[in-house]
Order: C-alpha cells, then structure tokens, then sequence
C-alpha cells in the first residue's frame, strides 16, 4: 500500500469535511432550536463567498497585501452573512413559528430560490474567478507535497471556528440558553430566556460560519456563482443529518465522514462517482442508525 | 399582587377559561383545585404570559402584565413549576439550576441560593453533576421547584406538585412548600388535584370547573363545604 497516497486523501478529506463541517453546523444548531430544516443555508454561505469577492477585488485595486485583503474580506463575508441569515429568519420563519412545520420548511425553500436568482440578477450566471487569498507559506514548502498551505489554512481555520463554537456553547449563558432553548422552549421561558432573540443567536452563529467556509473553499477552488450554495448546502445537510441532526458534535463527525468518503472512494475507485458515493454512504448509514451516528431517537418520556 | 380580572383564553376557538377572577395577596398560599381539563394549568400558562389571554387584565403588584412577553413576566418575580416538571433533560441539575437564575446576576448570592436549595434537597446536591433526565420522577420534581426558586420569585406558581409521586415525597414536598412561604415570605399559588392536601395547607381556595371559578372561600371553609368533599374529597 501506498502510505504517502493514503496520506494525501486522508488529509483531503480531512480538509473537504473541515469545510462541510462549518456549513453543516447552521444547519444543525437550527435544527435543533426550531426544528426547521433551513434550505436557504447554503445561500447564506454563497452570500458570504460573493461579499469577500466584492471586497477582494475592491481592495486588491488598493493594492492591499493578500493577508490583510483575506482578514477584510472574511470580516465583510461574516458581517453581511449574519446579516442576511438573521433577516431571513425574522421574514421568512419567525411569522411562521405556530404554523405547521411543512409551511415553514417550503418557506425556507422559497427563500433559497429568491436569494439565488437575487445574486444571479445582481451580479451574472458565469462563474467569477475567485482570487487565491490564502498566501503560500515558504516555510511550509517541504510538506507541501502531502497538504498545501491553502489547505492547511482551512484545516486551522475550521479547527479554531469549532473549538470557539464549543466554548461558545458549553461555557458561555447565551450558549446554555440555546441548549435549554432547544430540549424545552416552552421552560426556558419560564426560566426567563427570551426565545427570540436565542433564536435571532442561533442563526446569525450559524451563518457566520458558513461564510468563514464559503470564503475559504471559493479561495481555495478559485471560482463562484450564484449556485454554488445548493451543491455545498446539500452536502453539508447530509453531513449533518449523516451525524445526527440537532447534535453539534454529530454534524462535525458526519462532515469528516462524508469527506473521507468522498476523498477515498475517489482517490481509490473513480472521481465520476463522487456524489453516488456520498449518497450511497449515506442510504447505508440510516438503515443501521436511523437517527444518524450521533443521533437521539426520539423517546418520549411520559 | 396577583389579581386576574375577567380573563378569558382561547386554544384557537376553544375556550379554556371563562371571566376568570382571583385575587393573590402578598404572603398567602392560595390553591385552585378542580377536576382534569378545568383549565387550571391553562390559568397559571396565562398568568406567564405563554398563553396570553384573549381578554381580560392581570395585574402584578398593580401594574398589567398582559402583553407582556414571558421572560419580562419572570423578570417582574413570577416564575413557575409547570405540570409534567418540564426538567432540562441533557443539562446537568447544577446547569438546570443555573438556568432557573438565568436573569440574575449577582454570582455570590445566587451561590448562597444553591446552597440553600442544596440544603431543602440534600439529593440534589449529591447529584449535581448528573443530567437532569435521568433523576426519578420525585426528584425531577424536587429540582424544578429549586430551579423556580433560584430566580428569587416574588410569586410561585405550582402546578401539580404532587402528581406521580409516593405519598412519602408528596407530603415532604407539601413541608417544603410551606417552609419557603414561612421563611421567605414567598406568596404561593398552588394548583392542585389533590384537593385535601392543598386545602390544608392554603389559606385561601378557589374552585375550578369547566373553566370557570364556581367556589371560592378559606380553605378551612372549603374542607368542610359538603358539594366540595363529595366531588373533590371523595367523602
């Protein structure tokens, strides 16, 4: 066996899941608050890869240095994402939060459509060439054979964004609000937390770490279009619903599963069948552990 | 303190409650008994403010607390022990209790409260560490009346604090309840089924049935009311 070659794939999909991974995180913590499947994630995540390209190009023309051209971009990217994913929320799930859970699931189709044909008027349906924000370190040069510092960049990147996240959620009052928010709304009411704004919380966290991943991946692919946010927003719903969705360890396991797979059955079998793949992988995971690898099956206590 | 005013609720068109008066005063423990389904959990949902009502006023300390969102409610000193417990079930009973002091901030004195609570319930302490889900039903029931007392409540409202529970726990519970009325001065609002145990320790009863108040007196009046024993004493 080829160990460099295993290497090489292991670490791709190490990097591939590390991205489903901060796009699969939106879509579980809002799962597990409101219960609603948010399609209009991905869009989110596609938002914040047009906004880093808008201000990239803006001020690369200022001829600013890459590094700090990648810190504004991605600060912009986050800021406008959050801003969008918080507005989405308010108009398109919140007027709907005591209406059959079906109203709000084609709502949040609905808002998926509207967004990508937004930024396909505003901007064009060719692909955009992305500029390579992510310098390429000379002192990594030696082991750029098995991952390149692009890639690096995103394994640290994403690695930092959960540590913070699980911090953020385990240590912090907003964060034991939204766990206490999730298993009981109606108690954590009563124990004075203020549901709406937890819920308003939880969405711009999750948005702003899809668009860390969307301005990365577009650096490190090196082209964007309005549709972009469909591909990655169905990848990173199965890496969650592969984990278990709801459970925020679950949606990071699920996403590294997914990229190994990927990776491997690409790297070893054929890179035609990638997605046949995943989704093969998937079928074969719920039919063992119906409610994914970290799932609670629902059981009611009576 | 508390006085509800005409209240009416409706669950979409049905109607829950019916031109609900009652009035709390500082100090008392008041009980509402009736049977299942006469809207008395439905009574204590809208004095929070998850159901508000459809008219009608309530007034806390004077001042209307309709419109108001549930966490405001909480803020104003009314917190309450719901039906069923309603435990954080993967939060520790530490975190659960943190939560019940959620919009306090004053870290030494709410240190003090738990120990207090640690001391009314020494199982609690024992168990602090363990996810709330997986204490027995008594002492779920204990944590969720430490959980409503770590908010310092002017006002508590305790629905069915004896359902499913053994006779033993029910009547340690019952104590308990007196206890932080008498030390702490915490005026009460107990909803009960158990109808001989609440009027004996409640100052005050009202009676509930199909959504509306049909009785109201001392709770040594109620005791001895003869339609009130044969329908809810079982005499």
């Amino acid at each position: 066996m080829d160990w460099n070659y295993f290497l090489e794939l292991f670490l791709g999909g190490l990097t591939r899941g590390s991205i489903y991974a901060l796009i699969a995180l939106g879509y579980t913590m809002v799962y597990g608050i409101i219960e609603l499947i948010n399609f209009a994630h991905g869009e989110i995540y596609m938002i914040g890869a047009f906004t880093a390209l808008i201000v990239a190009t803006v001020l690369s023309m200022l001829g600013m240095n890459q590094f700090a051209i990648l810190i504004c971009a991605m600060v912009a990217a986050v800021v406008y994402s959050c801003a969008y994913g918080f507005t989405v929320e308010k108009l398109a799930y919140k007027p709907l939060r005591k209406a059959p859970r079906l109203s709000a699931l084609i709502s949040a189709i609905g808002m998926s459509l509207f967004l990508q044909n937004y930024v396909l008027l505003a901007q064009t349906s060719d692909f955009l060439p992305f500029p390579s924000l992510i310098p390429d370190f000379e002192f990594w040069e030696p082991y750029a054979h098995v991952i390149s510092s692009q890639e690096l960049v995103i394994l640290m990147t994403s690695f930092v964004v959960m540590v913070l996240l699980t911090l953020l959620i385990k240590f912090t009052k907003i964060g034991k609000a939204m766990r206490a928010t999730a298993q009981d709304k109606v108690m954590a009411a009563l124990v004075g937390i203020d549901v709406n704004r937890v819920i308003s919380v939880t969405f711009i966290v999750g948005s702003a770490t899809a668009a860390i991943g969307g301005v990365l991946i577009a650096s490190h692919i090196g082209q964007i279009n309005f549709y972009i946010g469909f591909i990655a927003g169905i990848k990173a719903f199965v890496a969650a619903v592969l984990g278990g969705i709801g459970s925020i360890p679950g949606a990071v396991l699920g996403s590294f599963v997914l990229g190994w797979t990927e990776s491997f059955f690409t790297g070893y079998i054929s890179s035609d069948y990638e997605d046949v793949f995943a989704f093969m992988f998937l079928v074969f995971i719920l039919i063992f552990r119906p409610a994914g690898i970290l799932g609670r099956s629902e059981t009611q206590k009576v | 303190m508390l006085k509800l005013i005409d209240v009416q609720t409706h669950y979409g068109k049905i109607q829950a409650l019916r031109d609900i008066n009652i009035e709390i005063h500082q100090g008392e423990i008041i009980t509402l008994i009736g049977a299942n389904g006469a809207g008395k959990s439905t009574t204590l949902m809208t004095t929070c403010g998850i159901v508000p009502p459809s008219s009608g006023d309530i007034l806390f300390n004077g001042k209307s607390i309709v419109h108001m969102n549930p966490n405001r409610i909480v803020a104003m000193g009314i917190s309450q022990v719901p039906e069923g417990r309603h435990i954080f079930p993967y939060l520790s009973v530490k975190e659960n209790l943190d939560m019940g002091a959620f919009l306090r901030d004053d870290t030494d004195q709410i240190r003090k409260d738990m120990n207090y609570v640690f001391e009314i319930f020494p199982i609690l302490a024992e168990r602090q560490h363990q996810q709330g889900g997986t204490l027995s039903g008594g002492e779920q029931q204990m944590l969720a009346i430490s959980r409503a007392l770590m908010a310092k409540p002017k006002l508590l409202l305790l629905d069915e604090p004896s359902l499913g529970l053994a006779p033993i726990i029910v009547r340690q519970i019952f104590d308990i309840i007196k206890k932080i009325n008498q030390e702490n001065n915490t005026t009460i609002f107990l909803v009960e089924q158990n109808a001989n145990l609440a009027l004996k320790v409640a100052d005050r009863g009202y009676v509930m049935e199909n959504g509306r108040i049909t009785m109201t007196d001392s709770a040594g009046n109620l005791l001895a009311n003869d339609d009130v024993r044969k329908a809810y004493l079982g005499i």
